[in-house]
């Protein structure tokens, strides 16, 4: 069970003066049960490597296959492979559109064909997963709501349709540190219970590091690195360099502390890794 | 997808005819038109398209390029033609059961369709060797002696330039939510006339509501930077007239002047 991506080259608008050269044999897989990010610049691929994920872009050259079944295929198992992958772009609230909340999440569980008692069941667990009360918010207009709770609601969009494999482009661009937060933990309260696949692109190291196994960092088109995010950040740093490319906050700070004389171990990815990490080394206990 | 379509027809280049003032380009274009409708003889037609050749020439635009523009009108054009072939009356040449072609229908139709290419291509010209900005400036200019009688020329032309810029921004976001609304299982292509235009609704409400969350922004922003309309205004570039639009003018009038010639002038 997995994304497979085999040797996929993409050139937008081929053939003219505007020819541009998006992806370049790239190649990876992504499992069920895995949290990958994809990181790179913008204009680096990575949003249009997302859109070859789930059929919206078939490549030039290559194939992406879903649980094995090729996405380029115009019958019924190629369409349903498309259906388990699901996509939240960047700033899904701008794509909100219906009177309710209810009707916004349910669009994606009716197009599947889904009867009224499970579309219902989807859209009262995708509603609780992204902690929106459904007897509060339901019947509400999804224009009356704060940006953080428009974009929980865009989420829950495409939770409803129950992905296999969920890809999530900059879920937190433009949000308040409280509801970028918010939006993680109930993205890793899905990852969890529903052991899907995720992709999240992203290009803030310390999402990356905080809450993906596996990095794929990308430039100009190109896959560079594909690997553990603590490997990567440990002993790619001089590739990372050459993409001009950050490390985490911690593992800079980390480095600095290490300057100064204190002898630090690992690669601490978050602030907490750090905090205990400088215990360690000074023989303080936790408190 | 969307973003592929390529809008506005400039074709940028160095030439003279792209060098001209837009205000002569926009006159010049309006005043051939008149001499289209002036013309009425195959030798004024023939100095007509000798002319828009070596405006052509002159603009260094690729050969066909401006011929692909009469495409979206060249049903019009052929139904033109066959019309005038077989309902003019006149002199029969040709004959089978109700259908009957006659030499003065023959000489009308092409008269007319030559008509509506020549409008066509010489338009084109104009919007190939003008960019729409450039082009707004000239039509504000143009209009500001009606500003006394109350038309808002800068205010139109303000909105022609916003409604140009925003174009392909619109695209742009159009084709992000119809991915978007694609990849939650939205069906654009099935279903009879009325569920396809509803299939629209989950793409025109998001575009509707950020197209006035951009107007919003955006008259924000101007306010911002102090816009308060045309009054007391300066610009960049400012609009002067060269010798080559005296050139390009002179040359107009004396195509007018052989064209009135030889159409009154000439003893019959």
């Amino acid at each position: 069970m997995s994304i497979e991506v085999d040797h996929i080259s993409y050139t937008y608008m081929a053939h003219t003066s505007l020819e541009n050269k998006a992806l370049e044999d790239v190649s990876f897989r992504v499992d069920k049960g895995e949290f990958v990010a994809l990181i790179g610049h913008t204009g680096s691929g990575k949003s249009t490597l997302a859109e070859h994920l789930n059929g919206l872009l078939h490549p030039d050259e290559g194939c992406v296959r879903v649980d094995g079944v090729d996405l380029k295929g115009k019958d019924r198992a190629a369409k349903e492979a498309r259906g388990k992958v699901g996509m939240v772009f960047q700033y899904p609230e701008h794509q909100l559109f219906a009177e309710t909340i209810y009707e916004d999440i349910a669009f994606g569980p009716r197009n599947q064909g889904k009867s009224p008692e499970e579309v219902d069941a989807a859209v009262r667990s995708a509603m609780a997963f992204v902690d929106l009360d459904y007897d509060v918010f339901a019947s509400r207009s999804p224009f009356q709501l704060s940006g953080g709770q428009m974009r929980r609601v865009a989420i829950a969009g495409v939770v409803a349709m129950e992905p296999d494999y969920l890809i999530m482009d900059e879920p937190s661009a433009g949000l308040d540190p409280v509801s970028r937060d918010n939006i993680f933990s109930q993205l890793m309260k899905i990852f969890h219970k529903r052991q899907m696949g995720v992709i999240l692109i992203t290009h803030s190291m310390e999402e990356a590091a905080q809450y993906a196994d596996r990095l794929l960092v990308m430039s100009g088109g190109k896959l560079h690195l594909d690997g553990p995010a603590r490997d990567i950040f440990t002993h790619d740093r001089e590739t990372l360099e050459k993409l001009s490319m950050d490390v985490p906050e911690s593992v800079k700070l980390a480095d600095e502390l290490r300057q100064q004389g204190l002898s630090l171990k690992g690669t601490p990815l978050t602030e907490a890794e750090l905090i205990r990490a400088i215990e360690r080394a000074k023989g303080w206990k936790a408190c | 997808m969307l973003t592929e379509i390529t809008l506005g027809q400039y074709y940028p280049g160095e030439s003279v005819v792209h060098h001209l003032d837009p205000r002569t380009k926009i006159l010049g274009v309006l005043f051939y038109m008149v001499m289209v409708f002036l013309a009425n003889s195959p030798l004024s037609y023939g100095l007509l398209i000798a002319f828009l050749i070596a405006a052509t020439a002159l603009a260094k635009l690729p050969p066909g390029l401006l011929l692909k523009s009469i495409k979206p009108l060249w049903i019009i054009i052929l139904l033109t033609l066959v019309l005038h072939f077989f309902t003019d009356p006149g002199e029969v040449l040709w004959h089978w059961k109700v259908f009957t072609i006659t030499k003065e229908g023959i000489i009308m139709g092409i008269k007319m369709s030559l008509r509506l290419v020549l409008l066509l291509l010489v338009s084109s010209l104009m919007t190939f060797t003008t960019s729409p900005i450039v082009l707004t400036d000239g039509i504000e200019s143009l209009l500001r002696p009606f500003k006394r009688v109350g038309v808002p020329a800068h205010e139109l032309a303000m909105m022609m330039t916003i409604a140009l810029r925003f174009i392909p921004t619109l695209l742009e976001e159009t084709d992000r939510i119809m991915k978007a609304q694609m990849s939650r299982g939205a069906d654009f292509s099935s279903g009879n006339i009325v569920q396809r235009a509803k299939n629209l609704l989950p793409i025109l409400i998001p575009l509707f509501i950020s197209s006035f969350r951009r107007a919003d922004e955006l008259a924000l922003a101007m306010e911002a930077r102090c816009y308060h309309g045309g009054e007391g205004r300066t610009r960049m570039h400012e609009l002067v007239y060269q010798k080559r639009d005296g050139a390009a003018a002179f040359i107009l009038v004396l195509l007018f002047a052989v064209l009135v010639f030889l159409r009154w002038g000439m003893p019959a």
